[in-house]
């Protein structure tokens, strides 16, 4: 069942309202202030936080054909610029309805940060750990911001886009004689000397 | 040491001073048997009692959500079979749910009734197991787990006559299932699932009323029902602690709403409630089967219009079904390519874990493993 958003416009006329993807983008000052008043208003009743996912958007072209003033078809190529979205999956158990998508948006890739709702909803905890954990979006006022599926010494953000996963090779060659040569190849396209 | 004195009198009369006691730090597992896989939870026990409770995991990790992003649509499907190693049906229905709202493909009656069918099987054997493994955890090792493995293995039978393979099924399909059932298959699930309440029966005769089982298992890791909402517990857990939600008769996905079954609820959220929870959703599962039975119809198995090259349209989709351990939602994000732009997994057993440090707290270390064994994790599903 589709909730009512025109309501939620009305009460805070700052969100944006993205029919393309229904849902609801709420800046990440605003979004603890939103989040409880949907959380306690007896229309909504949003008690249940569903899923929080992370989203990395790289710089990209977006290519859309139409017809030009001159009856002729065009490709129109729009730029979409970098930003990173935390998405909010919320339903409702009491009034059994949802779901209610919410998004945080950050424009930039350097070092996102946004708004935790670990404080309100107990169950975003984990979830938002991933989300640091794989896109590196740190959450404000999260009590336990480490990552969980990596290691921590791990360095990188294996979710990003722009991530390279490393070759196999370079971890540990076994005793297989073809496996030493190809890291031996490696390492001299590398480093311009072999591997010991 | 000087041999020819009397040792000192040790073992009495010492109080917590004299021991020089301590915060002793345990990491408790990741091989531990009761961890259900490769899972940790680092221990600080004052005593026996849990003061402080971490939970560690990600040695299964192998970002699934990232290996899909590289494959075309249908090729995560065997994929989903791995996520949750014991239920590989309904994940397939999950990402098969998911993938038709893009296109809202209109699947077959035949298939539906087929894809109920293997989904209250997978119940029943995630059910048995879960059961069998949370005895065992009480420490009656061994005999009522192989009780429950000897009904398991039957239904595996079945699904390894329909899909080839026991528990990495890769049955379902875009708009229907991959083929349809075998001559006879349908007989042999009924004479399964006619014969399934017995072993109901047997096992609740002898642990339901057990004494040894109620006072290790009740009034242990109590779930209150707003703390169950705001951890944002799902499934046989969320039930036990007394909240009336099932996705099946919330969404009504598939054809759920044509069958006739009760949702057990749990009144205390004790480790208690949640093994009777499960016990009780048997029971339903094995009254939706017999109704599936009986009214599955001839027909195609899979959708006319479902088609080769899976293309969506930019845009994004959530669907989520009630799997065995609680919700479980495919969050997927199209660019207009054969391929995800994003996919994203939301697994029951791992949001379900937020809540074990609240639980475990409080409680002696033994407690501390039924709670986990209660909550019904599957590392496959956790780590990713």
């Amino acid at each position: 069942m589709e909730l009512n958003h025109e309501a939620i416009l009305q009460h805070f006329p700052d969100i944006v309202w993205e029919e393309a993807t229904k849902s609801l983008i709420v800046s990440p000052d605003q979004i603890v202030e939103v989040v409880t008043w949907l959380k306690e208003h007896k229309m909504f009743r949003l008690d249940y936080l569903s899923c929080v996912s992370g989203v990395d958007y790289m710089e990209s072209e977006l290519k859309t054909k139409a017809r030009n003033a001159e009856g002729k078809m065009e490709v129109i190529i729009t730029k979409i610029p970098d930003k990173m979205e935390v998405v909010y999956h919320f339903y409702s158990m009491e009034k059994k309805n949802g779901p209610l998508v919410i998004k945080q948006r950050v424009l930039t890739r350097e070092n996102p940060v946004v708004t935790s709702l670990t404080p309100l909803y107990r169950g975003a905890e984990l979830m938002e750990r991933e989300v640091y954990d794989l896109y590196g979006i740190h959450f404000t006022g999260h009590p336990d911001l480490r990552r969980i599926l990596m290691w921590d010494e791990f360095e990188h953000y294996p979710m990003r886009k722009d991530y390279v996963p490393p070759n196999d090779y370079d971890w540990e060659p076994t005793p297989h004689f073809d496996v030493i040569e190809k890291a031996n190849e490696r390492m001299t396209e590398k480093e311009g000397q072999p591997q010991s | 040491m000087n041999l020819t004195e009397p040792m000192p009198a040790r073992g009495f009369n010492l109080s917590k001073d004299d021991l020089g006691s301590d915060i002793l730090e345990i990491a408790m597992g990741p091989h531990h048997p009761s961890t259900h896989g490769v899972f940790r939870m680092d221990l600080k026990l004052d005593g026996e009692t849990v003061v402080e409770l971490k939970p560690i995991f990600g040695y299964l990790h192998r970002n699934h959500e990232k290996l899909a992003e590289d494959m075309t649509y249908p090729m995560s499907m065997p994929f989903t079979d791995r996520l949750d190693y014991l239920c590989g049906m309904t994940n397939n229905w999950a990402y098969a749910l998911s993938c038709e709202q893009f296109l809202d493909i209109e699947v077959p009656e035949r298939a539906e009734y087929i894809r109920v069918i293997c989904a209250e099987l997978t119940r029943l054997v995630n059910h048995c197991l879960l059961v069998g493994f949370f005895i065992n955890d009480l420490g009656a090792l061994g005999t009522p787990l192989l009780y429950a493995l000897r009904e398991r293995e039957k239904i595996l039978d079945l699904f390894e006559n329909l899909s080839g393979a026991r528990m990495m099924v890769n049955y379902m399909r875009f708009g229907g299932v991959r083929c349809d059932l075998p001559d006879g298959w349908l007989e042999e699930c009924k004479r399964i699932v006619d014969i399934f309440p017995t072993f109901l029966d047997e096992y609740e005769t002898l642990l339901v009323e057990n004494e040894i089982v109620i006072t290790r298992a009740q009034n242990v890791g109590v779930l209150t029902a707003e703390e169950a909402t705001n951890f944002s517990i799902t499934g046989p857990m969320l039930r036990a602690s007394g909240v009336n939600y099932d996705i099946r008769k919330v969404d009504k996905y598939g054809i759920y709403d044509r069958f006739d079954f009760k949702v057990p609820i749990g009144a205390h959220g004790d480790c208690y409630d949640r093994f009777m929870v499960r016990m009780l959703e048997m029971r339903e599962s094995i009254k939706i089967l017999k109704q599936a039975i009986k009214d599955i119809p001839e027909g195609e198995i899979i959708a006319a219009d479902a088609p080769n090259i899976y293309k969506p349209a930019i845009g994004e989709t959530y669907g989520r079904i009630e799997s065995p351990k609680g919700e479980l939602g495919f969050y997927l994000v199209a660019d207009g390519t054969t391929k995800p732009y994003r996919f994203k997994v939301r697994p029951p057993s791992f949001v379900n874990l937020t809540a074990l440090r609240h639980m475990c707290i409080g409680h002696k270390v033994a407690d501390a493993v039924i709670i986990l064994g209660s909550i019904d994790i599957v590392l496959g599903e956790v780590d990713r």
